[in-house]
């Protein structure tokens, strides 16, 4: 039977399949109970499971997380949802004082098997607060484990080996295309390995490392300067922390050049790790200086401004020339 | 009118005209002149036009997301009309007409929800801060501001907003607890309109009424009817009086209903009945003003007519004066970090700009 899904939906069946597999899994967050999320990603949890493992909390992440902390010390698997990225702040001092130092400080004797999700990135003309990428702040967090999916079949997957994972992970998930696209995807749980990045396309002149909400305007500049000969290797890297670096080690060692696409700023970011690493164990194969294009070093402006914010396909496309040209 | 008055330990709320409009504690009537009483009318009514107006554009597309604040006026203009001059308002996100008071032009109120940041940038003289979104957070700013008023040994007072949810935050708490300890001059209004989002005041806290919380903090609070708009002017003042003569903070529940939805996104029939809606719509605050007003010779119909046509023709000329015209320039994305740009802003800048004219 044809089970084709956007990206929220597939997040919602992953939610279902895991509360029926494992009745330890419990969702809750800021309306996630009766309304099912502002996205609708809970939606018909608490019908189908309960209010007991499905449910609204009081306006408080702090507390979200922190009694996700208490629950996964006591036997359960939480799954919480911060309402947008932009308001996971609250919480910072959970999630970097606890939940990521709690199998390390008690030497293994307390591992947290929880994730918190949220929606992240921009390009939905919101308001202030609701666009931001902040994945580097988290991902440089030693014991966190940081996940984006950018396909339906990726989000249930892995989801799924997140909630199965024995150690916390944060699920930020690209909300620009949540309702993007559908893919027709298992309907039965299945796992995707955390940590392991995905090839979307082989090729032999660049390699083009991105995730999220980028990975399909990345797809459409790949087309546009496909046509004027240019062989892309396309990485979705999946899983920002910890990161697979082997992916794109192997493939700038084939390729001698490397563009790193994200929409969270540059200074500090993710693709300047991911260079860095190039650079360490890839340098003698380079043939151009490997190169970043991503979100400003600014806030991300309100609508009347976004569109100059994230890199468009026109300027990926661009770029992806004049490194190949270099 | 004295706070200690209504006791929120034993759920008792100050209200001084009923739903029908008639005064039921007639000396409480707040000395105001006509001229006054029809300017507050004015106010609420143009709160309601704008927010009918940005709902409709919305509709049509032509505005992003926004909030409304459909049957809180009272809470919102009575409470800030109570402040002087030089006061300072501190919002969360659902204050409009508060704003109006306080001299906020329409133009910054739909740059604002139209998405420029320029509609956060008050004319000079306006004491109003931007928009907070991350929920309670403008509290602890609120209780700052009152402190820092303490230490200058300046007289002017803070009025500070957060809705029911909000109380369920941590910064609430804070905030209050430091407005208390260092007796900052504000007065916290928390407009509970019965939800956050889609969820229930009761399901936020326990607690039977929300000013209650304030005796934990030691500081007086009290539960107003949020659509009288004379109970919230009074109450307001009062406690305005109090920060001023450095009595230290208040804790006022305005309680009140959202008649419309969260935002434009917000579906408000997945959460709630109809039912309830209706039973508040009855109870709505310009109805009841509006009745005491004619009631008392203030205004009539004909005059409420002219105000809304009036209203409606200005808040639809502000709204096409920006409608066109209001995109982000380039620039500004860059400009306002730092005093001084730094220099790997200025290169990714001249980067996209050299992007946009054609590549380098
Ligand atoms: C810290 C934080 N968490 C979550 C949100 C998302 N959010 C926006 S409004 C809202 C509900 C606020 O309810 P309430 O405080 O009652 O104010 P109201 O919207 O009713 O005016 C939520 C959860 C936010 N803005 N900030
Ligand atoms: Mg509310």
């Amino acid at each position: 039977m044809a089970n084709t899904l956007s990206i929220i939906q597939a997040i919602n069946q992953a939610l279902m399949n895991e509360m029926k597999n494992d009745d330890t899994v419990v969702v809750y967050g800021e309306d996630v109970g009766v309304e099912g999320g502002v996205f609708r990603a809970t939606v018909d949890l608490q019908k189908t499971y309960g209010k007991e493992r499905a449910f609204d909390t009081p306006l408080a992440e702090s507390a979200i997380v922190g009694t996700a902390v208490g629950m996964a010390i006591n036997g359960l698997k939480p799954v919480v949802e911060m309402q947008f990225s932009g308001f996971s702040y609250p919480a910072f001092n959970q999630i970097i004082s606890h939940v990521a130092r709690m199998r390390n400080r008690s030497r293994g004797q307390y591992n947290l098997p929880m994730v918190i999700r949220a929606p992240y990135g921009g390009g939905i003309r919101a308001l202030e607060h609701h666009s931001e990428s902040t994945e580097a702040l988290y991902a440089q967090i030693p014991g966190l484990k940081v996940v984006i999916p950018s396909t339906p079949y990726d989000a249930k997957g892995l989801l799924i080996a997140a909630i199965r994972d024995p150690d916390p992970v944060l699920f930020w998930e690209p909300k620009r295309i949540y309702r993007a696209f559908k893919q027709e995807i298992p309907e039965e749980a299945y796992e995707i390995p955390l940590g392991k990045a995905k090839i979307l396309q082989e090729g032999e002149d660049i390699t083009i490392v991105t995730w999220g909400a980028m990975v399909p305007d990345v797809q459409k500049a790949v087309k546009m300067v496909q046509d004027k000969g240019i062989s892309t290797e396309v990485i979705d890297l999946r899983t920002i922390s910890p990161m697979d670096r082997e992916s794109f080690i192997q493939s700038v060692k084939k390729t001698g050049r490397i563009l790193v696409v994200h929409e969270a700023p540059k200074t500090l970011g993710v693709g300047a790790e991911i260079i860095s690493i190039v650079n360490e164990k890839a340098f003698l194969h380079l043939e151009a200086p490997p190169t970043r294009l991503t979100g400003f070093d600014t806030t991300f402006p309100l609508p009347r401004g976004e569109k100059h914010y994230i890199p468009s396909p026109e300027r990926i496309a661009k770029t992806i020339e004049d490194i190949v040209k270099y | 009118m004295r706070l200690e008055d209504y006791n929120p330990m034993k759920n008792e709320m100050y209200q001084v005209i009923d739903p029908s409009g008639k005064a039921k504690e007639k000396d409480h009537i707040p000395d105001l002149d006509d001229e006054q009483l029809k300017y507050l009318f004015r106010t609420m009514l143009y709160t309601r036009t704008i927010d009918e107006k940005a709902l409709s554009y919305q509709r049509q597309g032509r505005m992003l997301t926004y909030a409304p604040n459909l049957g809180q006026e009272a809470a919102q203009v009575g409470s800030a009309y109570s402040l002087d001059k030089e006061d300072w308002l501190v919002p969360a996100f659902r204050e409009l007409g508060a704003w109006l008071v306080r001299g906020v032009p329409l133009k910054n109120i739909y740059l604002y929800w139209y998405g420029n940041e320029w509609g956060s940038h008050m004319p000079d003289g306006v004491k109003v801060l931007p928009v907070s979104v991350p929920i309670a957070s403008q509290l602890q700013h609120a209780t700052g501001i009152g402190m820092a008023n303490n230490i200058k040994n300046e007289k002017n007072v803070v009025l500070t907003y957060v809705g029911d949810g909000g109380t369920s935050h941590g910064d609430f708490h804070e905030a209050l607890n430091f407005a208390s300890v260092f007796k900052s001059p504000v007065v916290f209004i928390v407009q509970n309109n019965q939800y956050a989002i889609s969820t229930s005041r009761k399901v936020q806290t326990l607690s039977e009424n929300i000013a209650l919380k304030a005796t934990a903090y030691g500081m007086p609070g009290i539960l107003v009817d949020g659509n009288d708009i004379f109970a919230m002017y009074n109450a307001t003042k009062t406690a305005v009086d109090r920060a001023r003569k450095g009595e230290g903070p208040t804790l006022i529940e305005a309680y009140t209903y959202r008649l419309g939805a969260h935002t434009t996104s917000d579906d408000p029939t997945k959460y709630r009945d109809d039912a309830e809606v209706e039973e508040w719509r009855k109870k709505d605050p310009i109805l009841r003003f509006g009745e005491y007003l004619k009631e008392n010779n203030v205004v009539d119909d004909e005059w409420i007519e002219e105000t809304k046509k009036e209203l409606g023709e200005e808040v639809k000329k502000t709204f096409e004066s920006i409608e066109d015209n209001s995109d982000t320039e380039l620039e500004d994305i860059f400009k306002y970090h730092f005093e001084k740009m730094p220099a790997q802003l200025q290169e990714q800048l001249d980067e996209y700009r050299s992007f946009l004219e054609g590549g380098k």
